[in-house]
């Protein structure tokens, strides 16, 4: 496992070590591990949310508690037609049923992205990327250093040193993503297997019952969708063909350039 | 650099090369230990097979969760069937006296059962939660035999691998493998919350697996087939769901 080279440049603008090299004018910015991840986890996540929203379709309602179904009262619907007719939706028609190759793709896809998920992890820790890259330094959790990245996303000022390193902004959203929001959206989602919540109850009990684990694995992924959405806005704002570049071939151009 | 690139290129060639063996020799322990399901061609067969496999070693022995009397659903929904056959409707109008089960394939006695002779052998019952694909769900206490009663009582043979199991309702059918059909709460259902089947949740007679989602729990039964082969029926694909895209293992 390649490891960054990124740990080279100074995370801290203050740091003793803090003159930009003259001499390169690219550096390495992801690992091979970061790169693959990333993009296979990408295309897992597109497939994922596809055919969750296809599934939705056959039934737009969501519910609390262990059971929920059209002579319950639910705790939300989503105002779109449904590929069933047992659905009331008001609209005069019924959608064609599509569930059959979405379960396929959905559970497909999460097998991939759980395997690619665990390799980010493993990998990760074992090469360093998560504490180098991830782990926010104290300093940086401070509230006043916080406040600043914030007020400085918010007054949609270019970040320095955004190539180089991470912010403590985007640490923790990174963190948040890998280390709560995907695994609560992978056990939810085994929550609601009949055959998994056999071995283990606490699984769904401890979420309220089944259709509450339905309404969460709802929730989270659409966090995940937001997340994307900010994501991108983000590299959207930093040069999106730069970031992509970066994201696929592993370089790119020093600060310097930018200067 | 000659050197390093030679090297890297053994590296790479032992690793996949250790990589297929591996996955040949997994392939081989899957099919040997009953892992593969019947629909493991196609674009979704290796997630198929991997959530069947996993799933399988995971939940050989454990039961599905059971619920407490007070948490039955006070409406258990009757989701939409297709229009009921003529023959259907003759059996209905005679109250069901006339319905039969048969049981054949690989056993040493083909048999048929009425209803009330099924209902003759000691009852159980379970309450358990109905899971649609869909989304839904609701909570019932289902009367019955376990299927693994009547298995014995047939006499069915070790070699057989699978039960097929089929609804008088055209392209209604499904089949489990030995452990399913083996398992405690597999059952063949008769009764609801006490009473009669209703027809709308499956009567005169039902099958239920309630570790799998609903779309196993195949309606006004009629016939089980015990075999070993899957090539015979349909497709070959173990039932009908995986024809009209749907997976034939429905555990998750």
């Amino acid at each position: 496992m390649s490891t960054l080279p990124s740990a080279q440049v100074p995370i801290e603008p203050d740091a003793e070590n803090s003159s930009p090299p003259s001499q390169v004018v690219t550096m390495d910015r992801h690992s091979v591990l970061v790169r693959v991840t990333h993009w296979v986890i990408t295309l897992s996540f597109f497939a994922l949310v596809l055919s969750g929203g296809e599934i939705i379709v056959s039934h737009p309602r969501f519910y609390w508690g262990e059971t929920g179904n059209v002579l319950t009262k639910p705790l939300f619907k989503i105002p779109i037609p449904a590929s069933r007719n047992l659905v009331p939706t008001g609209y005069g028609y019924v959608l064609p049923d599509q569930n059959g190759w979405s379960r396929g793709l959905h559970f497909q896809s999460a097998w991939v992205l759980v395997g690619m998920g665990l390799l980010y992890v493993v990998g990760g820790i074992l090469s360093g990327h998560l504490r180098r890259n991830l782990l926010p330094g104290k300093r940086d959790l401070s509230w006043r250093s916080l406040v600043g990245v914030i007020t400085h996303h918010l007054r949609i000022q270019e970040t320095q040193g955004g190539l180089e390193s991470y912010n403590a902004l985007q640490r923790l959203t990174y963190l948040l993503v890998v280390f709560i929001l995907f695994p609560l959206v992978i056990w939810t989602g085994l929550a609601m297997s009949p055959a998994f919540d056999g071995v283990f109850p606490a699984t769904v009990n401890w979420l309220g019952g089944r259709q509450s684990a339905r309404t969460i694995h709802f929730f989270v992924s659409v966090a995940l969708v937001l997340f994307l959405f900010v994501h991108v806005a983000m590299v959207w704002r930093e040069g999106f063909v730069s970031r992509v570049r970066a994201m696929i071939t592993g370089r790119a151009a020093t600060g310097k350039e930018r200067a | 650099m000659s050197k390093i690139s030679r090297r890297k290129m053994i590296t790479t060639g032992v690793a996949t090369a250790a990589g297929i063996s591996a996955l040949g020799v997994a392939a081989h322990l899957a099919t040997k230990y009953g892992l593969v399901p019947p629909d493991h061609g196609g674009l979704y067969g290796p997630g198929e097979t991997l959530t069947y496999a996993s799933l399988r070693l995971l939940t050989q022995h454990s039961m599905a969760r059971e619920f407490s009397r007070s948490q039955i659903s006070a409406r258990p929904l009757q989701n939409e069937v297709a229009p009921f056959s003529e023959e259907f409707k003759r059996f209905q109008a005679g109250k069901f006296i006339d319905w039969r089960l048969t049981v054949d394939g690989m056993v040493e006695r083909p048999s048929t059962f009425s209803v009330d002779q099924l209902k003759s052998y000691p009852s159980h019952s379970q309450i358990t939660e109905v899971v649609c694909e869909e989304g839904w769900s609701y909570i019932a206490e289902w009367n019955g035999i376990p299927l693994s009663y009547i298995l014995n009582l047939v006499g069915a043979h070790p070699q057989a691998k699978y039960v097929f199991y089929f609804s008088i309702e055209p392209d209604w059918w499904e089949s489990m493998d030995m452990a399913d059909a083996l398992h405690p709460q597999t059952f063949l259902t008769y009764g609801m919350n006490g009473d009669e089947l209703p027809v709308g949740n499956g009567g005169p007679l039902r099958m239920r697996l309630p570790r799998q989602l609903g779309y196993k729990s195949v309606k006004f039964l009629n016939r089980l087939i015990l075999t070993d082969d899957v090539k015979r029926f349909g497709k070959g694909l173990g039932s009908i769901s995986p024809e009209q895209g749907y997976a034939w293992y429905a555990g998750i």
